[in-house]
């Protein structure tokens, strides 16, 4: 009992960090129009969280409105009202329940509405729908937006053109964009700075998701990675308040490993890890806790994921770098895993299974999302026949609850772990 | 050359999923190399100067049983690239010695990929365009994709292309373009003199034939239609917008004309169309295409409009321009591109009081009698209220 | 003796196998699934101890000299006589029930009426019953619902207009009494109804070669055997609603595996084709599961789309197949969604084809479709076996076996009739392994 009360001891302070981070971004949000803040609406993918800072804007980020209403269960009744203004069923659902949301009065997690953007920063990284959901918003709020297109790694490297064309693009375009509708002057030591201070949060995020080669690994991440994602994949980037979170969250888990303990989940600790998997693709927000359960259940962990890499491959070495600013932000941007090529993200994957010592790989593959989903199956194939080791493909979507089957994802998982069990019985008597 | 004899070579070279026309030119002379790209445009004239076959794939139509194709991809991804595949894996493309996927959308980027890691040895090219629209931005972006491009196939041929051999192929494609823009003028003029499906079996014909015999062939349309009077009908004008990837199947192209529709704009096979005005051919080429890439080329959900004002602006243009009474969104099913950009040009439209219907096809679509009825309905509509 | 059972839950049927100690397959049984799975599976448990007996009676029964050519005929016998025992103890349940529900307010006006009508129908019921299971006598269904309900159906209108009863009554209180019925668990003594049936047998049979306290003595020797229910292991689609502790349940998947690694131990891919769900499995030497690969959400192209079809033509499912052999021409049909599946073949019939042109199509994408989660799951190889409902039709096995052989060359393919019981017979394996096994 009394280690029970320990364990939720220690895992508060960087939970109640982070919901107050994230609440605070709200705030800073709803009361922009006593603030006077200019509010940046953007994406999480290739996000130039820094720069926006830079010019004293206040980051807005759709797909975080999007997760954050799916995960209250108020997506449903959004991508239905969208789909009755004329948008097609099937078309990304992110899009749809913000267009649904703002057609139900746009109103934040707080309680109180959203200011209407004063730019879109339209980072065009990975994502197709990205463009014309930025369309369509402009078709909305007719506010200025900027286009940073960042070129998609067609041949499996980033080329000196490639960080030209987006550098140019930010001096040229973005840059001064954000200074007409902000006021501010572009600063480039106060952009340094900042920068910095990414880099520091994000040798710690590393530590943190390769914290899961250890046995028990002491985090799910896939699961458990989407709140350590949080800071440092929204608003956060480039804050003392994200380097103090790592931190924090770093001493966590430290301490797990000190005791050999498994991650927590929404029920407590993880005790039994039978099945180490690697997971591609983005989670269901909808039935996040329910489909969390299906693998907990069962004794499965996650120990590493692609969907926990949208926002920056930072453990293949990448970090924001204050001595080159604008050229580390192309890089950043160009370097985001579904601006990856397939074979690229078959080899990063080959490589979490072996690094993480995994016993499968699943794909979770998701209808809304044809960066991640156009593919999978024969990534899936590549990786079985590079690894010997047989895959999982289940069905869901982001946000739309009418395409999570419950019964259906439990019974491919269900059957998937039992697979495992069987084979490793099998080589057991074999040998 | 008679116009049944044309349409006839062209639905024969339509319907051919073995691409024995681009075979047979391969086969005519040793060192000869094809070079498939799928929608909606990559610069032709590169494949062309470089002495290569630029050969338009579209998927594999209505006739193709995809068995192979549908194990790579989920229920609700498009048909395109499942049929495409199966081209592949049923060796339909052996004798393609290269592929270019151009910027369109995510299923066809990542289709790229796994060309690469399907058929190692072919060479696989990811076409990026530029999605900004200044000239020594997006424009020089755009020259250095073109030129690693180029640079790729010479490396295939081992034959150096110089600026001259570019611009003797503008010159060729521009002569391809005014025909085909000839071609979609005399239709707008004289629809019951041009029906849809033998303008888009030519238009087909030409992602399949080199560039210098379908422009032969087009020359021997135009005048054969001059000496024919055909049948007028009382029709109303329409433009059909949404389906410049996947390509709806021949029989849906008919049911729209046989339901009472005249088709006076479309973006079917757009590759001809896409640079809308003659690329001048006396100076720096990639300066060229790539100008005429940013500053005249057409608009599809693909390209980033620049502008609020700027999006849909084609459309309205070209429904002004041929007279047109309403507009068909026709689009493929899960086409991110087409159905993302519809409800902004259906806005566009509405505050124009331009009528317009929507629905959606698969390439391999058998039922027609619902587009029949949509479209009938429409074209009674249109009538009743002019 | 020890018996291992396995139960398949589906979402049509249920079925359940009995196994010995030494993997030999005592019996197996099947009903329809219903609301409540507890009974569909105890019902399916119970046909399978019936299976089970019989099988210990054959066993008896051939060992006796005088018998040999004769086995077949007394068990057959001897079977139709319980169905018919079996058939008339569920009537009087059903009986007890309608005239229990006759009672509801809304036939209060003529509720004497409404009872005598409900008792001489089932007084018909009893009478015909005999000639339902009299020697060669077809029946369309075994289920009990199935039966008593088209007996129902024809009967009881005559006697409703002659006893000035609403038809509707009639048929409202069979329909909420089947319902009770089917739900509630199989109860009545088994044991005596075998012996009744054998005496019944015995009084029909003449110019046997032993002497008939002979064959009371097999059987009730048979009888007196104790089959204890050692291990149970559930699995299909409902199994997470079966009364069992986890270890007792496995997936489907893996019992399909083992379930066809049984049937075929030459066996390296199954492929199931039921209502919902279509799978590709592919197993070891031993009939563990390596790889498998289901359809996705979208049921098309499943058992269930040939439901659709039937329904569509007004046609009886086995009528599909046999309509379809008749093709001369091919017609391609692309979409297999449900949904559009009654446009689609309006669609194709007002363009002049033909019903088994389309119907040969129609076959011909399901084959399709099953073929790309086959490739999915990593190809077809040597011994291919081919399970579920779809199997047992003869257009869809041609088509499979052209297309198998197009696009994996020359692969034996194993179709087993009783294929349906496939993964209760692999849930019965593993619930033997569990035990002897663990010992």
């Amino acid at each position: 009992m009394a280690e029970d009360k320990l364990k939720e001891a220690v895992k508060e302070p960087s939970m109640i960090l982070q919901k107050e981070l994230i609440a605070g971004n709200y705030e800073a949000l709803t009361s922009a129009p006593e603030t006077g803040r200019k509010v940046c609406s953007t994406f999480v993918p290739g996000n130039l969280n820094e720069l926006i800072r830079c010019f004293d804007m206040i980051n807005n980020l759709p797909e975080i409105n999007a997760i954050n209403n799916g995960m209250r269960k108020k997506t449903g009744a959004m991508i239905q009202d969208a789909e009755k203004a004329g948008h097609s069923e099937d078309v990304c659902t992110y899009v749809k329940s913000d267009i649904g949301m703002m057609a139900q009065g746009n109103i934040a997690p707080n309680g109180k509405p959203m200011p209407r953007p004063d730019m879109l920063m339209l980072s065009y990284t990975g994502c197709y729908t990205f463009m014309k959901w930025f369309e369509l918003l402009r078709h909305e709020y007719k506010c200025p937006t900027a286009m940073l297109q960042v070129p998609y790694q067609g041949d499996g490297r980033i080329t000196p053109e490639m960080i030209r064309y987006v550098v140019k693009q930010l001096k040229e375009e973005v840059i001064p964009t954000m200074e007409r509708v902000s006021g501010v002057k572009f600063d480039i030591d106060r952009l340094r700075e900042m920068l910095k201070l990414s880099a520091r949060a994000e040798d710690d995020l590393v530590w943190v998701l390769e914290s899961a080669k250890h046995r028990p690994s002491p985090i799910d991440a896939y699961f458990g990675a989407v709140y350590y994602m949080g800071p440092i994949f929204t608003a956060f980037r480039g804050t003392r308040e994200a380097v103090d979170y790592y931190v924090m969250l770093r001493g966590e888990i430290e301490e797990r490993i000190a005791r050999g303990q498994g991650p927590i989940t929404p029920e407590g600790e993880q005790k039994e890890q039978k099945y180490r998997l690697v997971v591609e693709g983005p989670p269901n927000w909808t039935s996040f806790r329910q489909f969390w359960k299906m693998f907990y259940d069962e004794g499965a962990v996650v120990v590493a994921s692609t969907y926990s890499k949208v926002g920056g491959l930072y453990d293949r070495g990448f970090r924001h770098d204050p001595e080159h600013p604008l050229e580390s932000l192309a890089e950043y941007c160009l370097s985001c895993y579904t601006n990856n090529n397939m074979p690229q993200r078959v080899d990063l994957i080959e490589q979490y299974m072996h690094e993480y010592e995994a016993d499968g790989f699943l794909t979770n593959s998701i209808k809304s999302c044809n960066s991640f989903a156009a593919g999978e199956l024969l990534m899936m194939r590549e990786i079985e026949k590079r690894t010997g080791k047989p895959g999982a493909f289940i069905e869901t979507d982001l946000v739309d609850p009418r395409y999570f089957s419950a019964a259906n994802v439990k019974n491919r998982l269900e059957s998937y772990f039992q697979m495992i069990e069987q084979k490793r019985k099998g080589e057991k008597s074999a040998a | 050359m008679g116009i049944a004899e044309i349409v006839e070579r062209c639905e024969r070279l339509h319907e051919d999923i073995d691409f024995t026309a681009a075979r047979e030119w391969k086969a005519a002379e040793p060192g000869r190399r094809v070079i498939g790209y799928l929608p909606v445009y990559v610069p032709e004239e590169i494949i062309h100067a470089a002495g290569m076959l630029p050969l338009g794939i579209t998927g594999g139509g209505d006739q193709m049983e995809v068995i192979h194709g549908d194990a790579y991809y989920q229920s609700y991804i498009c048909r395109i690239p499942r049929s495409t595949i199966e081209l592949g894996i049923t060796g339909r493309l052996d004798f393609v010695d290269g592929m270019i996927f151009p910027s369109i959308c995510d299923v066809i980027r990542n289709l790229s990929g796994m060309w690469k890691l399907m058929f190692p040895d072919k060479y696989v090219r990811y076409l990026d365009v530029p999605q900004n629209y200044r000239d020594d931005i997006g424009g020089e972006f755009y020259r250095n994709e073109m030129r690693e491009l180029l640079a790729g196939l010479e490396a295939l041929s081992g034959r150096r292309v110089s600026d001259d051999d570019i611009n003797a192929s503008i010159r060729v494609y521009n002569r391809n373009r005014e025909l085909v823009r000839t071609l979609y003028a005399l239709r707008s003029d004289q629809p019951w003199q041009v029906p849809t499906t033998e303008l888009y079996l030519l238009s087909r014909a030409g992602l399949v034939l080199p560039v210098e015999e379908h422009n032969q062939l087009l020359e021997a349309y135009l005048e054969a239609v001059q000496s024919e009077q055909r049948p007028r009908r009382d029709n109303c004008r329409i433009v059909v917008n949404g389906s410049f990837c996947e390509q709806p199947p021949l029989n849906l192209i008919k049911s729209i004309e046989m339901a009472g529709c005249y088709v006076v704009d479309d973006d079917y096979v757009q590759v001809n169309r896409w640079l809308k005005r003659e690329v001048p051919s006396d100076g720096d080429p990639f300066e060229a295409l790539a100008s005429a890439f940013l500053h005249h080329s057409a608009d599809t959900a693909a390209k980033y409009a620049e502008t609020e004002e700027q999006v849909g602006r084609q459309l309205l243009e070209s429904v002004e321009r041929n007279r047109a009474e309403g507009v068909i969104f026709a689009a493929p099913s899960f086409c991110d591109p087409a159905l993302l950009w519809r409800p902004m040009l259906a806005d566009k439209l509405s505050r124009k009081g331009i009528p317009h219907i929507s629905f959606k096809y698969s390439e391999n679509a058998g039922q027609m009698a619902p587009i029949r009825e949509q479209a009938g309905t429409f074209a009674d509509s249109l009538k009743l209220w002019s | 003796m020890k018996c291992f059972i396995g139960i398949d839950l589906g979402s049509t049927t249920t079925k359940a196998v009995v196994m010995d100690e030494n993997g030999v397959q005592l019996g197996r049984g099947i009903t329809n699934s219903r609301s409540n799975y507890d009974t569909a599976s105890a019902v399916a448990k119970q046909e399978a101890w019936i299976d089970t007996r019989l099988t210990l009676f054959r066993r008896n029964l051939e060992g006796e000299e005088g018998l040999a050519g004769e086995v077949d005929r007394l068990l057959d016998g001897l079977e139709r006589n319980f169905r018919l025992e079996q058939y008339l103890e569920q009537l009087d349940d059903l009986q007890a029930t309608c005239l229990g529900n006759a009672g509801d307010l809304r036939f209060h006006a003529f509720r004497e009426r409404l009872e005598g009508a409900v008792s001489d129908t089932f007084e018909r019921l009893r009478a015909d019953a005999a000639s339902l299971y009299a020697p060669g006598a077809a029946r369309k269904s075994d289920f009990f619902r199935d039966i008593a309900g088209s007996q129902y159906l024809q009967v009881s209108e005559p006697i409703a207009e002659a006893a000035n009863v609403p038809y509707d009554a009639l048929l409202n209180v069979y329909d909420k009494s089947i319902i009770e019925v089917e739900n509630r668990p199989p109860g009545g003594d088994m044991d005596n109804k075998f012996l009744r049936a054998l005496d019944r047998e015995l009084r029909q049979l003449s110019d046997l070669a032993v002497e008939r306290a002979v064959i009371a003595r097999h059987i009730t020797d048979a009888l007196a055997v104790e089959l204890e229910e050692t291990y149970v292991v559930g699995t299909g689609y409902g199994r997470v609603r079966l009364p069992f502790p986890k270890e007792h349940i496995r997936s489907e998947i893996l019992c399909h595996g083992l379930g066809a690694h049984m049937m075929y131990p030459g066996t390296r891919t199954v492929l199931d084709i039921g209502g919902q769900d279509t799978k590709g499995i592919q197993v070891d030497e031993q009939g563990i599961v390596v790889n498998f690969q289901m359809n996705d959400r979208c049921a098309a192209g499943c058992g269930r789309y040939l439901g659709y079809i039937a329904d569509e033509m007004n046609l009886g499912l086995h009528e599909l197949g046999p309509m379809a052999m008749k093709s001369t021409k091919r017609v391609r049909i692309n979409s297999t969604c449900t949904v559009f599946a009654g446009a689609e073949l309006r669609d194709r019939l007002s363009l002049g084809e033909k019903r088994e042109d389309i119907m040969a199509g129609l076959h011909r994408a399901i084959i399709m479709r099953a073929m790309s989660i086959l490739s999915r799951s990593g190809g077809v190889q040597d011994q291919f076996t081919f399970t579920g409902g779809v199997a047992k039709n003869e257009s869809a096995v041609h088509e499979l076996t052209r297309l198998v052989a197009e696009n994996y060359g020359e692969v034996t393919i194993n179709i087993d009739p009783n294929s349906i019981y496939t993964g209760a017979l692999g849930a019965s394996e593993f619930a033997r392994r569990a035990v002897m096994e663990a010992a």
